[in-house]
Order: structure tokens, then C-alpha cells, then sequence
């Protein structure tokens, strides 16, 4: 990697922590993914992406920058970056997946605050992140209370915190709020970019991502050989990539990664042997670094086959049909699209549980594992629920709870052993 | 042929060898700070055919031993089987954890249950309180047998009992109505635990835990469940782990 120690300095980082940071990172991805057997070749482009995740990827955002476009960092997947391309800004994913910083984070939050909100407070107050010192605008959204509330504490820390209203349930008045909502963020956008939404620039906005969302949900198809042409963890770092990377490009190694899997699935090969056990992960999103349960499950015997999480299913699966001739349609057909995300902060929420079963059935996973952190009450709450509807179905199911600390590691294994060999029916 | 199971727990390590369907042989030995040292102590001169290895200490044994490897929520619910041909309910309380394990009726895992990170509730927990009130774990269990009472213990973690233990009995309390006391808060935990995965039906009780009368009494009391105890409760494991190695023939 270059030395890009200049423009970490301008961007206000502490740069003892920072290094600190990258020393775990890049050791944690040599051993977690540069170990891994039978790669495809096309997971060099995501490597390479991440040995740069901090370097050359923000060295575009500032060059962007530099030309007047606007980075907009956000939290969550009903963030539309549709709008955001059309004023021509670059979206950015802040979600944080990494222990750092706790003591400093728990100065300003509660203790038991889920480990996602926690360490996006520990990477502000520690100056470690430099998707969030180069956005211009953060945006947050109403969605579960720790999210909510913490916002009110995020404002005094950052530049210009924007924050926009959530639904809570699937009605009409719902859809309205989002609508309006989503109007209201397509001015804030006009305002911070000095562009007009345009219909053909919004086109343009929906038909790229559009393309990034169909290159992930070929990628999702295709994990449905066997034996899986890709890991679990491979797949889920895609998913990861998907809201830094510039999205063009995003789309065109992920659809070069998917020529060279269809191969491997004609020619029959694959990542593990055939009849591993393959499972579903379903839950709270694992956001770059967490890797922590994938690695677990997959040194335990199994094969993850699919992830219903915002980094996943939730966040790929709708593509938006942008059909209207007017900028209100197009409004129309984009908050249509969105307010399809069956995340657990609604209420009642049952075409989640429906949709885990689909993807099981779709994917050829025996069981699948609930994955919740620590202290996120929808999910939580939720999983339940899904359990009981999972196993009445036929779906053996795994309630996991856990944050991103390692002390539940060996905890855990033993969980996910016992549970991969009753799926064995050893 | 001969199979083995070692169970390598985190206070004790166990060995069984079955031959042709029949327990031939066991063998238990409290865990070290070397706990692969104390397995090979314990199979030495001990004749197997094939071994599968099982416990918190399994996967210390690849590269050293390379047998295959089961997890002990596995090995408990094949083990149990084999001493109760019919059982649908386990509950196991090892030295740091417990689990709770619901069979189907042709004796597949179908939930499981395991406590949290800590020792709350497990036999270490019994150990120190044993020690704080100056018991050896059989005086323990049958003091709180004497017990006219039970003194409400409020805290599970370890460390904070340990000292509210202490502070009960500065105060008066009976050592003997702690003892129940104390009884009493882990066999309302562990029962919680196994209504989760199991809400009837008789309890196959295993692990070191299952040796203390007092333990086994009050939970049939709380459960209002018959509750059996096998021969030697803390080999189930390795009897389960030794039927394994059949599988992996
Ligand atoms: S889980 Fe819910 S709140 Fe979190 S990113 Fe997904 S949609 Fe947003
Ligand atoms: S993981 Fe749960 S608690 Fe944490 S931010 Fe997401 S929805 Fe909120």
C-alpha cells in the first residue's frame, strides 16, 4: 500500500490508532480469508479492495471531492443511494464491525448498546474512520431506538448529520412517511450538491444500482450448487464491499467473479465437497470486519449459503422498476421498491420468516442459524418467533447471540458443531 | 472391536471403551493445566480400536491424537441413549457448563440449550461455594439435605455469591441453610434451562452435578419430572463419544 499518511493527517485521524487498526484488520484478513482453500480467482479484485479499503478507496472519495461531488455516508439499507448518485454524490456505508474503542464509546452510550452502534461511536471518538471524517453528510434514520437516540448524540460530533424519519409499520400511511421522507433527503441532496434531480439523472442513479443489485443477486443464484462454487465468508465480504466500493466498477468485478463461478458449477467444482452441510445465516447485519460467526461455522463443517441481512439478501434483493416518465413516478416506484425491506424495526414483520423459508428451499440449506447482537431488541425479539416457525416447518434453527468480542468464541463453536451434527444426524 | 470416547471436560477428563455394545471399560482423571498430558495418562495401556475425542479440550487433540472430533452436546445426547434407551430430556451440569438437550423419539438432537459465557450455575460455582463455607463438595450436599431452610442466595455470578455467602453467615445464618440456599438457586436455573427445550417427560441427569443427592432431589421437586441418574453420571460423554466412533467407521 502506498503511504497515504498525508491524507489521513488532513482528514483528522489519529493515526496511532488508526495503524492499530489496520494491524488487526489486515491480520485478521490473512488469516480469516487469504487461508481459505479453492478461492475463485475473481475474489483477487476484493482482496485488493481490501488491502486499500482505508487507502486508495478514499483517496477517489477526496479526488471526488476535489471536483465538487459530495461523499454521503449512511447506517442503513432504506438509505436510498439511488438519490444520492443522482445529484452525483458518492454513497458510503459507515456500519462498523470492529471492537475499537469500547471504553471510549461507553463514555458517551449506555453499556448495553449493540456492538454495531458501539463501535461506530468508538471509530468517531477514536478518529479511526475515514469513510466518516470525509462524508459530508451523514445520515441517520429512525429506525430502532439505539439508532434513534444515539443520533442525538453522533450531531455534535460531525459535520452536518442529517436525519430522516422511518416508518414503523407496512400501511399506507407508512409508505406516505417514506415517500415524503425521501422527497424531503432529494432536497437536502439538491442543497449540499448545488444539483437538480433530474428524471434522466435519477434514471441513471437507479439503473446503476439497479445493475449492482443484479450482479449480487446472480452472485446469490449461483450459491445454490452444490457443491457451493464460493464461500460463505467470501460472499459476505462482497456484501461488505458493496457499500464502499465505486458501484460500476463493484458491478463489473462481481459479474466477472460470477462467469468464472458458473464455470466451476458446470465443471461441478466448488469451495468445500459436496453435501457439506450448507446453511442460512438470518439477522442483524455483520458489518466489515465482522467475520467472527462465518469463520466459526465454516471451520465447523459447513457451508453458509446465503445471509438474509441487510449485508445480503435484505439490502440486494428488490430491484427497482423504473418504468414512470415523471419525477413524482419515479418517487413512486423507488419508495415502492424500498418499503418492500422486511427489517425487523416493523411491525408485524412476517414476510421475513416467509422469506428465510424461500431462501432455504431456493438455496438447499438444511438449518439455519438466527443471528442477533447482543442488546438489538428487534431482532432479538423477533427471533423467537422465527425459531418456532422455522422448526415447525422442517427448518432446524440456531438462535446465536453475540457481539464482537472473541471471549464466546469457544462458546459458540461448540454450539455450531452440535448444531451442524444434528443437521448430520450424526 | 473395541471403541473408545474421551471427554476431555474442563475440571475432569474421562475415557470409555464400549466392546460389542457393552460398557467395557472406564476411567476418569481431574484435569491439569495440561489437560492433552492428563488424556494420554489416562489412555495409556488402554487397549481401542478407534477413538473419538469429545469435551471443552476436543479440538486440543488434533494433530496430536488424529481421531475425529464431536461436540459434547452431541456426545451427551448419543451417551444417554445408551443408558436410557428411551430418554427425551438431558440436562447435563458439567464443571463449567451446562446444557440442556431434547431428543426426538428416535433419539435425534432436536434443541439445545446451553448456558451463557460464565460459571454461574455450574459445578465450579458448587466447588466455591463448598469451599466458602468451609464443606467438602459431600458434606455440602448433605448439609443442605439437613437443612431446616433455605437461605435466598440473590446473586449467580461466582464471585459476588462467594462474598454474599460469607457476609450471610457473619450474619447468623445457618452454613446448612446457605447450603440449600445455594442448592436451591442452581436447580432453578438449570430447571429454566431445561423447560426451554423440554417441558416434560422424565430428565436424564448427567455431568459431575449429578452425583449430589440434594441436586437430584430438588430437581425432581422443582420439575415435578422423574429423574434418572446413571451408574456413573460423568462418563456419558465418552460412552456417547465411543459410540461415535462407530459412525465414523
Ligand atoms: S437491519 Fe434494519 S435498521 Fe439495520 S440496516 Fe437493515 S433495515 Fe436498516
Ligand atoms: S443491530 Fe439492532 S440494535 Fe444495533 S443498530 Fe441494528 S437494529 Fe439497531
Amino acid at each position: 500500500m502506498a503511504d497515504y499518511t498525508k491524507m489521513w493527517t488532513e482528514l483528522g485521524l489519529d493515526l496511532a490508532g488508526h495503524d492499530a487498526l489496520l494491524g488487526v484488520l489486515g491480520g485478521a484478513y490473512t488469516d480469516i480469508f487469504l487461508s481459505q482453500k479453492n478461492r475463485p480467482e475473481g475474489m483477487k479484485y476484493f482482496d485488493f479492495v481490501m488491502s486499500e479499503v482505508h487507502g486508495l478507496r478514499i483517496q477517489e472519495l477526496m479526488d471526488a471531492k476535489a471536483q465538487g461531488r459530495k461523499v454521503i455516508g449512511s447506517y442503513c439499507v432504506f438509505v436510498p443511494e439511488e438519490l444520492i448518485l443522482a445529484v452525483d454524490g458518492v454513497s458510503v456505508g459507515l456500519c462498523a464491525g470492529a471492537e475499537f474503542n469500547s471504553e471510549g464509546a461507553e463514555t458517551v452510550l449506555p453499556r448495553n448498546t449493540c456492538a454495531l452502534i458501539k463501535s461506530a461511536f468508538g471509530f468517531k471518538l477514536g478518529r479511526v474512520c475515514p469513510y466518516l471524517e470525509a462524508s459530508n453528510v451523514v445520515v441517520g434514520e429512525n429506525t430502532c431506538d439505539g439508532k434513534k437516540k444515539s443520533y442525538e448524540m453522533l450531531a455534535p460530533m460531525v459535520k452536518d448529520l442529517y436525519v430522516m424519519d422511518m416508518p414503523q409499520m407496512k400501511s399506507a400511511s407508512g409508505r406516505t412517511l417514506l415517500k415524503e421522507e425521501y422527497k424531503r433527503f432529494a432536497a437536502k441532496l439538491e442543497a449540499v450538491s448545488g444539483k437538480k434531480i433530474t428524471i434522466e439523472s435519477l434514471k441513471k442513479g437507479i439503473d446503476t444500482v439497479n445493475a449492482k443489485r443484479a450482479a449480487v443477486k446472480r452472485l446469490t443464484a449461483l450459491r445454490a450448487a452444490d457443491p457451493a462454487p464460493i464461500s460463505g465468508l467470501d460472499a459476505l465480504l462482497i456484501n461488505q464491499v458493496f457499500f464502499y466500493d465505486d458501484p460500476v466498477r463493484f458491478t463489473a468485478s462481481v459479474n466477472t467473479l460470477c462467469d468464472e463461478l458458473e464455470e466451476r458449477v458446470k465443471k461441478r467444482t466448488g469451495v468445500f465437497a459436496a453435501k457439506t452441510p450448507r446453511l442460512l445465516i438470518s439477522g442483524c447485519p455483520m458489518a466489515v470486519p465482522n467475520w467472527k460467526l462465518p469463520m466459526l461455522i465454516e471451520s465447523s463443517g459447513a457451508v453458509i449459503v446465503g445471509e438474509e441481512s441487510c449485508v445480503g439478501e435484505r439490502g440486494a434483493r428488490w430491484i427497482t422498476d423504473a418504468k414512470s416518465q415523471t419525477m413524482d413516478g419515479l418517487l413512486d416506484q423507488l419508495t415502492d421498491r424500498y418499503f418492500n425491506i422486511d427489517c425487523a424495526i416493523f411491525t408485524p414483520n412476517p414476510s421475513r420468516v416467509a422469506y428465510v423459508k424461500d431462501m432455504a428451499k431456493k438455496l438447499g440449506a438444511t438449518g439455519v442459524i438466527h443471528y442477533s447482537l447482543q442488546f438489538c431488541q428487534p431482532y432479538i425479539m423477533e427471533s423467537g418467533p422465527v425459531e418456532n416457525d422455522l422448526e415447525k416447518s422442517g427448518i432446524p434453527t440456531l438462535r446465536l447471540e453475540t457481539d464482537y468480542s472473541q471471549e464466546d468464541a469457544g462458546q459458540l463453536k461448540t454450539r455450531i458443531e452440535a448444531f451442524v451434527e444434528r443437521l448430520q444426524k450424526k | 472391536m473395541k471403541s473408545a470416547g474421551i471427554d476431555i471436560g474442563s475440571r475432569t477428563v474421562k475415557l470409555a471403551v464400549l466392546e460389542n455394545g457393552k460398557l467395557a471399560w472406564s476411567a476418569k482423571r481431574v484435569t491439569s493445566y495440561n489437560p492433552l498430558e492428563t488424556a494420554r495418562e489416562l489412555m495409556d495401556g488402554v487397549a481401542f480400536d478407534a477413538i473419538t475425542a469429545t469435551g471443552y479440550g476436543r479440538h486440543l487433540m488434533k494433530g496430536h491424537l488424529d481421531c475425529p472430533v464431536i461436540s459434547e452436546i452431541t456426545a451427551f445426547a448419543r451417551g444417554a441413549r445408551f443408558f436410557a434407551a428411551d430418554c427425551g430430556a438431558i440436562l447435563d451440569i458439567g464443571g463449567q457448563d451446562t446444557k440442556a438437550i431434547a431428543l426426538d423419539r428416535e433419539g435425534a438432537m432436536s434443541k439445545f440449550e446451553m448456558n451463557d459465557k460464565c460459571a454461574a450455575g455450574t459445578g465450579r460455582f458448587l466447588e466455591v461455594m463448598a469451599t466458602a463455607l468451609g464443606f467438602t463438595l459431600e458434606e455440602f450436599s448433605q448439609a443442605a439435605l439437613a437443612a431446616g431452610k433455605a437461605v435466598k442466595i440473590n446473586s449467580m455470578c461466582t464471585v459476588f455469591a462467594e462474598s454474599e455467602v460469607v457476609s450471610l453467615t457473619s450474619q447468623g445464618a445457618l452454613r446448612e441453610d446457605v447450603a440449600m440456599g445455594i442448592h436451591k438457586a442452581i436447580v432453578s436455573r438449570s430447571a429454566s434451562l431445561l423447560r426451554r427445550v423440554s417441558p416434560q417427560g422424565p430428565v436424564f441427569f448427567a455431568g459431575g452435578v449429578a452425583l449430589n443427592a440434594c441436586v437430584r432431589k430438588l430437581l425432581e421437586a422443582e420439575t415435578g419430572r422423574p429423574v434418572f441418574v446413571p451408574p456413573d453420571p460423568q462418563i456419558v460423554g465418552a460412552v456417547g463419544a465411543a459410540l461415535i466412533s462407530h459412525f465414523f467407521r
